[in-house]
């Protein structure tokens, strides 16, 4: 009897290797004049960074330390991951477009960057209303005015352009690259670096500490609602380098913020670096709402290249009824450890982690959450979507811990996982630690295979194969899209659509 | 308009030894005509139906399944659908997270593309639904829920002929609608499924009973016995089955 599992595998893999040019349409590369830091990473390529971005010299000290630090620290081994050594000393940390640092404003960009970002549909002119998503517009502006969307553009290891700036300032609303910031408002940026994500943290928040190239730096003072979403959007261009981004997010009492932030890399098949540290700060009753859509290049279908995907992201909800959310769909990278967590300080504080993550061909997710509930009556919600085709392997790993003054502290989890083909795999690995008699904690875990009853049910009424793939996951992951803004909501799906596309025979 | 000629099957699916599951079907079905399959269970009735559908892992060994002249059997799932075949499930499948109306309207649009007509458009498709759920008397409600999901029996069965009179198919297959249906519903949903009877539309109902035939009046009867028809006829055959049970019959075939 033939297996219609192999036969299924082996056709997967046919299509996949087809559709492969299609399917990761940011896989280009932009042709340009780059200026590079040597190869390696001694205290001289800290210098260099730190020279690159003519930082004052508490900055330099600060990395100085943290790269002493990292130097006796050890890559943790604990995820279920599986990648070859990492050769720190190959890459090269700095990597900018030549005189990238020169640009005032957005005339002074060059064409070709400018081409890359209207090529991934991030226009950088004002005058060209965000996101420019296909399908976006549509369903948006036909539903009412397009919003408008500010852009902190950054390639490689520099910000490119930041747009609505003025605009944003008049609100109060400082948005800007993380070097401008470093330079334009010391004071806030001293203040609050480092005191979410410490420089010590871990092995690759203490290199980012180190190394770390731009990011975007946001303050919303008090009161303020900002009048528009703000985003980032991170792309690696460069051969051998690494990404170090840093962003910090301060939202003052009773502010409110949504940030959006975006990834994509060019197709190669070397496997490059993307270690990044982002802090959020809510002061009393702020709200922070964070998104992110990750789509770096994931490598193809049989392993080879990808982004290795390290990332400590952490939001401190540092006064009472202050709030933070996470959503999240990672489609992209070889290899994702990523666990954006809540500190729950103030009283009353909420956090909340939405995810979605996806896995196909060889790629390696371990991804989750932490909530540290410390304040009395803190509330916190984990939906965790997984899915795994291919071959690749999917974790949810998190943390609920409840501290001794964490009085009344809740938790609702949920981790779902969908299998896609037998080959692929799901994992989840929740920790409780409760120090209170009186928490609620509550957990739910499912894990299912898209199964062929319900592919042949959508098939029988007129769905292609591939069509019956996307509307089942979509139905999967539903109630977390709904918690992304609108014009990402858009994309999320597209996104899904495209990293599942020849996931079945 | 459907035209089976010496149909034989097998199953064969991962981790089970293949089947023999029809074993010569031969059966035509007019154009505008309603016959019932009718059969003990294990008879293969469930199975015609699937490997008219293209239930993967159904296959046929010999014979040929035409549909308006069209090699059946050639066709994916998903081509025999948008030439009009639709599948009543005995068992629908949950669909978590996919409400009704998007499932349907997926599916509707899908169709329509593959047919090369243009989309429905949401007014349309809206007023198609409501119209549909009024004569179905369903609660409106029911359509925006995750389809199939934490249904009862009977609503699962309602939720397949709501499905059937918005895709409008050709060739109607009802495997088991009666089964989970009280009295009331049965006859809220044959007059639905007579609604659609017409001189260029054929159904093949599969049952085990005669209620059904009450309300969804055949043309023709079919018995199925161990993957052969065994006997046919008309209404009368099944009035006769009802009387004297599928025994006499089978025995009477030897």
């Amino acid at each position: 009897m033939p297996d219609v599992k192999e036969n299924i595998e082996a056709g997967t893999i046919e299509a996949v290797r087809g559709l492969e040019a299609d399917r990761y349409s940011e896989g280009f590369v932009t042709d340009i004049e780059q200026e590079l830091a040597p190869r390696g990473l001694t205290q001289e390529t800290v210098r260099f960074i730190s020279a690159k971005k003519e930082e004052p010299e508490w900055m330099l000290r600060w990395r100085l330390d943290a790269f002493e630090r990292w130097q006796e620290m050890e890559e943790p081994d604990w995820a279920l991951l599986s990648y070859p050594p990492i050769d720190y000393q190959d890459a090269h940390y700095y990597a900018a477009p030549k005189n990238a640092s020169k640009y005032k404003s957005i005339d002074d960009v060059p064409k070709e960057i400018l081409d890359t970002y209207a090529k991934l549909g991030i226009p950088l002119r004002e005058q060209e209303v965000l996101l420019g998503v296909e399908g976006a517009k549509e369903t948006a502006a036909a539903a009412r005015e397009t919003p408008r969307v500010a852009v902190d553009a950054v390639f490689d290891s520099v910000s490119v352009a930041t747009t609505f700036k003025e605009e944003l300032a008049r609100a109060g609303v400082i948005f800007m690259s993380f070097s401008e910031a470093v330079r334009e408002h010391p004071d806030l940026v001293r203040r609050y670096l480092g005191t979410v994500v410490p420089p010590t943290d871990n092995f690759f928040a203490t290199l980012n500490s180190a190394v770390f190239s731009d990011g975007t730096f946001v303050y919303i003072p008090k009161g303020v609602r900002c009048p528009m979403e703000l985003s980032t959007y991170f792309r690696m261009n460069a051969r051998g380098s690494g990404q170090f981004e840093r962003t910090l997010i301060i939202a003052d009492e009773g502010s409110y913020v949504s940030y959006l932030e975006g990834c994509t890399a060019p197709m190669r098949d070397e496997n490059q670096l993307h270690a990044a540290v982002v802090e959020l700060v809510a002061l009393e009753g702020a709200e922070i709402r964070y998104s992110t859509v990750q789509n770096w290049w994931p490598g193809d279908s049989e392993g080879k290249g990808g982004v290795y995907n390290f990332v400590t992201k952490r939001g401190d909800c540092r006064g009472a009824r202050s709030r933070i959310s996470w959503t999240q769909v990672e489609t992209g990278s070889a290899i994702t450890w990523k666990y954006p967590s809540c500190i729950l300080r103030g009283d009353d504080s909420v956090g909340e982690f939405y995810s979605i993550a996806v896995t196909n061909g060889r790629q390696q997710a371990d991804t989750g959450t932490k909530m540290i509930h410390l304040g009395r009556n803190t509330r916190s919600r984990i939906i965790s979507k997984g899915i795994s085709a291919g071959r690749s392997n999917n974790t949810y790993r998190g943390l609920v811990s409840v501290h001794p003054r964490a009085s009344g502290a809740r938790n609702f989890t949920q981790c779902d996982s969908l299998l896609i083909g037998s080959s692929s795999g799901a994992h989840t690995v929740p920790y409780i630690e409760n120090r209170r008699a009186d928490a609620q904690l509550e957990h739910e875990a499912t894990t299912t295979r898209l199964s062929e009853d319900q592919l042949f049910y959508a098939r029988q009424r007129g769905l292609g194969e591939e069509q019956a793939v996307a509307l089942l996951v979509n139905g999967f992951v539903r109630d977390v899209i709904q918690k992304l803004p609108m014009e990402f909501a858009v994309e999320a799906q597209k996104l899904l659509e495209v990293s599942l596309e020849g996931s079945v025979g | 308009m459907l035209e089976l000629k010496d149909l034989r099957a097998r199953l064969s699916l991962e981790g089970a030894p293949d089947r023999d599951i029809l074993n010569g079907v031969t059966l035509t079905v007019p154009a505008g005509e309603v016959h019932a399959i009718m059969g003990p269970n294990g008879s293969g009735k469930s199975t015609l139906s699937y490997l008219l559908a293209g239930r993967p892992g159904y296959e046929a060994t010999s014979g040929s399944a035409h549909f308006l002249g069209e090699d059946l059997l050639a066709l994916e799932p998903e081509a025999r659908a948008a030439k009009g075949v639709f599948l009543s499930f005995q068992y629908p499948v949950e669909i978590p997270g996919v409400p009704v109306m998007t499932f349907v309207r997926a599916a509707m649009n899908a169709q329509r593309t593959s047919r090369g007509e243009a989309e429905i458009s949401a007014p349309d498709f809206l007023k198609k639904s409501r119209a549909i759920a009024e004569r179905l008397r369903m609660d409106p409600d029911m359509l925006k829920r995750p389809l199939n999901v934490g249904f009862s029996g009977g609503e699962k069965k309602r939720l397949e002929i709501y499905q059937m009179l918005m895709l409008e198919p050709r060739l109607m297959i009802l495997d088991e609608t009666d089964s989970g249906l009280d009295i009331d519903a049965l006859r809220i949903v044959s007059e639905g499924v007579n609604a659609l009877r017409s001189p260029d539309r054929a159904m093949l109902v599969i049952t085990h009973y005669q209620r059904l035939l009450d309300h969804i009046r055949p043309d023709r009867v079919h018995v199925l016995s161990a993957g052969r028809i065994i006997a046919s006829g008309g209404p009368e055959l099944a009035l006769r089955l009802e009387s004297e049970g599928y025994d006499a019959l089978i025995a009477g075939a030897g």
